[in-house]
């Protein structure tokens, strides 16, 4: 790269396209260079492109983020392994959001400004997303972003790799309702964006069947005490708890709940849950949580030639003891859907890729096969697994089609 | 709002809330005394509380694990055991953090906040090096995480048996340490008046740093008894801080008696209102109340006379 730095991203681009005419005007013949592949000076070398990943491996957030981390290194390896992309191998530079969401922007903006990264992989919680997506969108750069999450969002800089709302919670309400025959339910939840959006879209599909909502309640993150909402439930007697409780009340609370008497395995009441994966099972006890299920699209359980590859990979890299949960899964994703866009694209421009995104797919993935929507969002399957006792889940149920990624569902417009 | 149930489910509510709320109590109870006894008889606003109280959480799973794997056939009791083990690992890094730090930093209460503070943040970060970013899960024997069915609806929780046990029994050695024992006579003198005391020939240096080890192992104790009710995890500390200094400085921060009385009232406020009200709102009230009467007592609910 010869160029000089230039920063404002509006001449940066008018440059590069100028130059990419004067480059065609002038009839230069198409050697394969790096300019070729990238018109917009991001970090490309003839036979090296670097990319970001950022995430948080300090402070609380930590606990959930390194399963990511772990997943976006190994598909790294792994691509780099098979030769690369367009033929250069990917070098990646890792940032640490530290938990902390201004540190998130900073980073951010470090990678796609100073390091000129073609891609970066990252973000964890809702909060840390929204505090980097203006730079990303100022900048122009694509983000990968893994957690499954609340919807009503939708930027052309951000692929969105796990469920939004709608798809993990409409087929695993109609599945308890079909197939266990549930009337009422009792929302539960920690009290931030993702769990009262997720319950506010429960709650509307439930009352649509006629239905019953019997509590709708939410705690404060990291509340740990949950006696009194426990004695509700008993008194209530709904016949599904739908639980979002997340970080480390998720433990306090299915602890207290096996304490206090209810028997998850007995399934009355059942618990559907939609924040715990195999991750948080380390953590809560496979005893405390056996029963319970899980609405997601992914489990490490999940029988299929590609996941039986993944495990076994994660495995070799990573150590024996490791779990794998949802969002680790739609981690690995990211690189490789970059992958197979930039080489559609034949490019790593970021807007060459955003033209061939709608309709990437990967064959490959180890939640079987995912697609990508117009609104970066990924077509998948979703699935319902029973906790196990050995902190596993056992599928019980997927649903025959790819759903719809729905980001704005009716009534969110 | 009653007119849904009938008279017995009612009955069953009220002593059902009235067990959560007793529990409740004691669990704050047993955040709070450690704490009372450093921030209040010592005057060192202790950030790193909750990180104490965490090494007896992890003090606790090891043993767990050691239990399983050399001795399983006494494995049912390893807790109490565990217990001991946290009470010791906490209070002896209490008196190193004593010794190298704290001391260095009496009579400067805001330099010990952020002091302490930094050893927080050097704690969290030491134990996710030690043990992983991810929550560990403390496994218990499964004696203790049943329950006691008295009626169909009521259902005693077992480790809330515990805990309330437990807090009984520290409450208790501590009165009597600090009330009915010499040491406990040396430590009140060195409140009170510390020229005084030195004076008279009491070494406050050493009184000081088993004083600070005491409420560091107390810390210890109750994360280890945590474990049957809460995460372990290395920023699981955070989740109790706040009750914690709540409790104390509601409570007058110099009196023990004061620290259980407002780990009660506390308790009972938030779970009464947590039954009628969404979780987050309890939250709200109780603070709004507890703002509100420190606004009318500053010092608290009791406050000893001390010379200053």
């Amino acid at each position: 790269m010869t160029r000089a730095k230039v920063t404002a991203p509006g001449l940066k681009r008018r440059l590069g396209w100028a130059g990419l005419l004067a480059w065609a005007a002038l009839g230069l013949p198409g050697v394969s260079g790096a300019d070729e592949v990238n018109s917009t000076g991001l970090a490309v070398t003839d036979d090296t492109v670097k990319v970001g990943i950022l995430h948080s491996i300090t402070g609380t957030m930590a606990i959930s983020e390194t399963g990511s981390v772990q997943a976006e290194k190994l598909a790294i390896e792994q691509i780099n392994a098979q030769g690369g992309v367009l033929g250069r191998k990917i070098e990646y530079i890792q940032e640490d959001g530290a938990s902390d969401w201004p540190t998130f922007a900073e980073k951010a903006r470090k990678l796609l400004v100073n390091d000129k990264v073609a891609t970066v992989f990252g973000c964890w919680t809702s909060a840390s997303r929204k505090a980097v997506l203006p730079v990303f969108e100022q900048y122009n750069g694509m983000l990968y972003y893994p957690t499954f999450y609340e919807g009503l969002e939708q930027s052309p800089n951000v692929i969105y790799t796990g469920q939004e709302a709608t798809q993990q919670i409409l087929a695993s309400i109609d599945w308890v309702v079909k197939e266990k025959g549930a009337k009422t339910f009792y929302l539960l939840g920690s009290d931030y964006i993702w769990p009262r959006t997720s319950n506010k879209i429960a709650r509307k599909h439930i009352e649509k069947k006629g239905l019953k909502v019997v509590g709708e309640e939410y705690y404060p993150l990291g509340h740990t005490q949950f006696n009194s909402v426990i004695n509700k439930i008993k008194l209530r007697k709904p016949d599904v708890i739908f639980a979002s409780v997340v970080g480390g009340s998720n433990v306090a609370f299915y602890k207290q709940l096996k304490a206090a008497g209810i028997d998850l395995t007995k399934e009355k009441p059942l618990l559907l849950t939609i924040s715990v994966t195999e991750d948080e099972i380390l953590g809560i006890g496979g005893e405390n949580v056996e029963g319970a299920y899980a609405s997601m699209k992914y489990f490490q359980s999940l029988n299929n030639p590609n996941n039986e590859a993944f495990v076994k990979a994660f495995k070799e890299r990573w150590g024996d003891d490791i779990v794998i949960g949802d969002v680790t899964q739609a981690a690995y994703l990211g690189p490789w859907l970059w992958k197979a866009a930039v080489e559609e694209a034949g490019s790593f421009d970021v807007d060459k890729i955003r033209e061939v995104f709608p309709g990437i797919e990967l064959k490959t993935a180890p939640e079987g096969y995912v697609r990508i929507h117009e609104n970066h969002h990924l077509w998948s399957k979703a699935r319902i697994g029973q906790a196990q006792k050995d902190g596993q889940y056992k599928v019980v149920y997927e649903t025959e089609d790819l759903m719809e990624p729905d980001p704005f569902p009716e009534g969110y417009k | 709002m009653f007119a849904d149930y009938s008279m017995p489910e009612l009955m069953s509510i009220f002593a059902m809330q009235g067990f959560a709320g007793l529990s409740l109590f004691s669990i704050f109870v047993l955040m709070a005394l450690g704490l009372a006894i450093i921030f209040g008889q010592m005057g060192v606003i202790n950030m790193a509380h909750g990180e104490f109280m965490i090494l007896g959480a992890y003090t606790t799973y090891l043993t767990a694990g050691l239990f399983e794997n050399v001795m399983p056939g006494l494995y049912g009791i390893y807790f109490f055991v565990a217990m001991f083990l946290a009470f010791i690992a906490s209070a002896l890094l209490g008196m190193l953090v004593e010794w190298l730090m704290i001391r260095h930093l009496y009579h400067r209460p805001l330099d010990t906040l952020l002091a302490t503070w930094g050893l927080s943040l050097i704690l969290q970060q030491a134990y996710r090096s030690i043990f992983g970013a991810r929550e560990v899960g403390v496994s218990l024997p499964d004696w203790m995480m049943g329950s006691i069915a008295v009626t169909d609806l009521v259902e005693i929780p077992i480790n809330g048996l515990i805990v309330m046990v437990v807090t009984l029994v520290i409450a208790t050695l501590v009165y009597l340490l600090m009330f009915r024992s010499g040491w406990g006579r040396q430590v009140r003198a060195v409140v009170q008046n510390r020229p005084m005391a030195e004076a008279v020939g009491i070494d406050t240096g050493k009184v000081d740093r088993i004083t600070f080890a005491l409420g560091c192992g107390i810390a210890g104790v109750a994360g280890a008894a945590f474990t049957m009710i809460g995460s372990t995890g290395p920023t699981s500390g955070q989740l109790y801080i706040v009750d914690t200094f709540l409790v104390v400085v509601f409570g007058g921060a110099q009196s023990l008696l004061g620290t259980i009385a407002s780990a009660f009232t506390i308790s009972q406020a938030q779970s009464t209102m947590e039954f009628f009200l969404s979780g987050s709102m309890a939250k709200v009230l109780t603070l709004l109340v507890v703002v509100g009467i420190l606004m009318l007592r500053p010092q608290g609910l009791f406050a000893l006379k001390v010379r200053r």
